[in-house]
């Protein structure tokens, strides 16, 4: 084989990518993954995994330097001292916001698997069906069945803890033994349950920690430096997970460094011959051939590069002949909820540093709930004793002050919402061609806002909340409402959603491209709804299913 | 739980002055980059003597052996802004007329009675000073409205504010402060929801 020919080419390296990789080697493909960023190698890589607050200089907070030098990064947490290498570039990276769009990206090998929130939920059929039964956007063409075993799959292989509650409308899952409860959220979730009696749940979030030793990697630590990199292995990323056993069939190359600019297209075989890379580095461009295409490059990204690919047979690129390419764009919207006081538990502590939470499943327009807006949302949050960041009635100064903080303060409890977003058309991308990239490459303009139907979602979201501590029993319950700009959910989908007809999707319901069947799109953007739930393990389960059904149909010869 | 919401719980649960925690929350809000401060050794001292009064060594370290001073240096110089910065080193010699005013002798003179009566005081008007501050910003924020990247022209925190944010933070998460004042384990191992607790016993250090 030529050196520049593969079997596959995976486009990115983060969750889905990682994924697509594994599978297509497992199944004896040769495949190419490619990577717009630098290369970070499990546990060497890792470099501040071991430092504590202490070794850094600013011990982990901004600098003025950095809110210069990262303008969207700054926005929010993620701009810190201690991952900052983690995070893609601001100026070498710029993008348009024709509204107000926090975009918090991830170029490296792994991508933002190193840095997600690790929060993994099945959706049901109550997601799945929704758009169809509202008229919202298009019919998802699959449904829970035929993904269900798909979740077992991919949960089993990325260990996934969790308790099983046998909801509906979170289908339990291939779980290793859920994460404590604090003594708080066990009292606050009974008193719940009792108080609506039995139709809303506090239960312990579903998280990618493996609370067990699985496979090769070491059982979670508690230590919560998770976006560090974890050189246990105690979560799920590529670097812990999909990629040593990529690597370890032998069939898998790695390049990083290198930015996709487009996917080459072939008008007579009516399939996608190859990709064109412009190496990140040297600035040259090189070409790699293949007979299939996995397109991980993250939400946006995926729009982008099918936008500047076969544009000679279609002005908007590939995946363009519908309309809907970069249209119907999502994220969920959060920063809304309430929290306040627990009397009482002071002979109560607790032990270890718990990277998860609490979580309250969807309970507003399903089993017969109806309101003025359509789709709902879920809580995560958490019981815990406040540290000496707190105020101490009658103390400010001096030794008792001291030695008061040196404590643990009063229990509190609090949770925030995340909503689901409805596709509508005018939530988009397009190209921006008027602004380069350090690459000189076009970039992206992103138009995207909050509308009417998750504006109404929000006030339910926080008195929603703040009705369900008092409840509970909370005292002094504070409720809020924040930035709900679109992006900080860091959970972007859309742009390229699958569906039963190729004049309304960009996708076919294997993720195939409908104009290009061997190029598979299996990260957020296929997406045609959003759940209000955490989406990774969705994108985790299509690829697999995707990786499956390529490899079938390539052994057919139809690809 | 995810740490975006963890620390926007943490600051809503504690009130609208959130001390010390608040710069892992938010760290510098502003633009502007300060052009910084040269801090003399005098200075250092200075500013570790107003942090030692604030957290003092009791049957553990204070803020003095945890090198607040030089601490406090860094955090002025690198993450204030050029406002925060100058009302920040204009705060030392107002601290010391402040305590002229009240104790007729400066403060590195004064005895640590008085120093901690000054103290208790001057937080007294700063807490008073950064609330009219906070609902004066947050008027004009609301009248701002959707303008979101609006950047606004907010005036500088009170010195005393920033001095004792900086304490409780330096002191906090040095390793003394969490190895010595609070307790520390580096590797968990496990996690458990409910242990006993008792009075006395130290809060978990979370670095």
């Amino acid at each position: 084989m030529p050196e520049n020919v593969y079997d596959a080419i995976v486009i990115g390296s983060g969750i889905s990518g990682g994924w697509a990789a594994k599978e297509l080697t497992e199944k004896g493909l040769k495949v190419l993954m490619l990577e717009r960023g630098r290369n970070i190698e499990h546990i060497k890589d890792y470099v501040n995994a071991n430092k504590e607050a202490w070794d850094f200089p600013h011990r982990g907070g901004r600098t003025q330097e950095m809110i210069k030098d990262y303008p969207v990064l700054k926005r929010d947490y993620p701009l810190n001292e201690t991952n900052l290498d983690m995070w893609a570039s601001d100026k070498d990276s710029p993008y348009t916001e024709i509204k107000r769009f926090d975009w918090f990206r991830g170029y490296h090998v792994g991508g933002r698997s190193l840095l997600w929130g690790r929060q993994t939920y099945r959706w049901s059929d109550y997601d799945f069906e929704a758009n169809a039964k509202e008229g919202v956007g298009v019919d998802w063409p699959v449904r829970y069945n035929e993904i269900a075993p798909w979740y077992d799959y991919v949960e089993k292989f990325a260990g996934i803890s969790g308790s099983k509650e046998g909801l509906p409308h979170l289908p339990d899952g291939q779980f290793l033994k859920p994460m404590d409860m604090t003594c708080v959220e066990k009292d606050v979730a009974a008193r719940i349950k009792e108080h609506y009696k039995g139709s809303r749940h506090m239960i312990i979030g579903r998280v990618a920690h493996i609370t067990e030793p699985h496979a090769d990697r070491t059982e979670c630590q508690f230590r919560n430096k998770c976006w560090l990199g974890c050189p246990f292995g105690g979560y799920f990323s590529t670097q812990s997970s999909t990629l040593p056993a990529a690597q370890k069939t032998g069939n898998l190359t790695l390049r990083p460094w290198s930015i996709v600019t487009k996917i080459l297209y072939d008008k007579d075989t009516k399939k996608a011959t190859g990709v064109e890379v412009l190496d990140a580095e040297t600035n040259k461009t090189y070409e790699y051939k293949a007979k299939i295409i996995f397109l991980n490059a993250s939400t946006l990204n995926s729009a982008w590069i099918l936008m500047n690919s076969a544009t000679d047979i279609w002005p908007g690129g590939l995946g363009s002949s519908s309309d809907a390419l970069g249209k119907y764009l999502m994220d969920h919207h959060l920063g809304v909820g309430a929290s306040g006081m627990v009397e009482g538990y002071e002979d109560k502590y607790t032990y270890g540093r718990r990277a998860n939470g609490v979580y309250i499943p969807r309970f507003r327009n399903i089993f017969g709930d109806k309101r003025d807006y359509l789709r709902g949302f879920g809580y995560q949050g958490g019981g815990s004793r406040q540290g000496w960041g707190r105020e101490i009635a009658e103390l400010s100064i001096g030794g008792d002050f001291k030695d008061a903080l040196t404590e643990p303060g009063n229990w509190t409890m609090g949770i925030g919402g995340f909503g689901e977003i409805l596709p509508y058309a005018d939530n988009k991308v397009t190209l921006d061609k008027t602004k380069k990239d350090k690459w000189g490459l076009n970039v992206l303009a992103i138009d995207c806002e909050l509308k009417e139907n998750e504006l109404k979602m929000r006030k339910d979201m926080m008195n929603d909340a703040a009705e369900m501590l008092e409840a509970a029993g909370v005292k002094n319950v504070n409720k809020w409402d924040g930035d709900g700009t679109p992006g900080r959910g860091i959970h972007e989908m859309g742009t390229a959603r699958m569906g039963k007809d190729p004049k309304t999707s960009v996708l076919n319901k294997w993720n195939q491209v409908w104009d290009a069947p061997n190029v598979f799109v299996t990260d957020g953007s296929f997406m045609a709804s959003a759940s209000c739930v955490n989406p990774s393990l969705t994108y985790m389960a299509f690829t697999a299913r995707a990786a499956n059904h390529a490899v079938e149909e390539l052994k057919k010869g139809n690809l | 739980m995810e740490r975006r919401e963890l620390l926007k719980m943490i600051a809503l649960a504690t009130g609208s002055v959130v001390i010390g925690g608040e710069f892992l929350l938010s760290g510098c809000k502003n633009n502007e980059a300060g052009k910084g401060i040269t801090f003399s050794q005098e200075d250092i001292d200075f500013l570790n003597e107003v942090a030692e009064t604030i957290l003092p060594k009791t049957n553990t370290p204070g803020a003095k052996d945890a090198k607040v001073g030089d601490y406090m240096k860094v955090m002025v110089n690198d993450c204030y802004t050029e406002k925060d910065q100058k009302a920040f080193y204009a705060g030392i010699k107002q601290l010391d007329e402040a305590c002229n005013k009240m104790h007729q002798t400066n403060f590195m003179k004064a005895s640590p009675e008085q120093r901690k009566a000054l103290l208790i005081e001057l937080d007294k008007e700063a807490k008073a000073f950064q609330k009219e501050k906070g609902e004066k910003e947050k008027a004009e924020k609301e009248k701002a409205g959707k303008e979101r990247n609006k950047v606004f022209e907010f005036e500088p925190n009170h010195y005393f504010t920033m001095m004792k944010q900086l304490t409780l933070s330096g002191f906090f998460t040095s390793e003394v402060g969490a190895k010595q004042a609070l307790r520390y384990v580096a590797v968990p191992g496990k996690f458990d929801g409910c242990i006993d607790y008792k009075k006395g016993d130290k809060a978990w250090a979370t670095s």
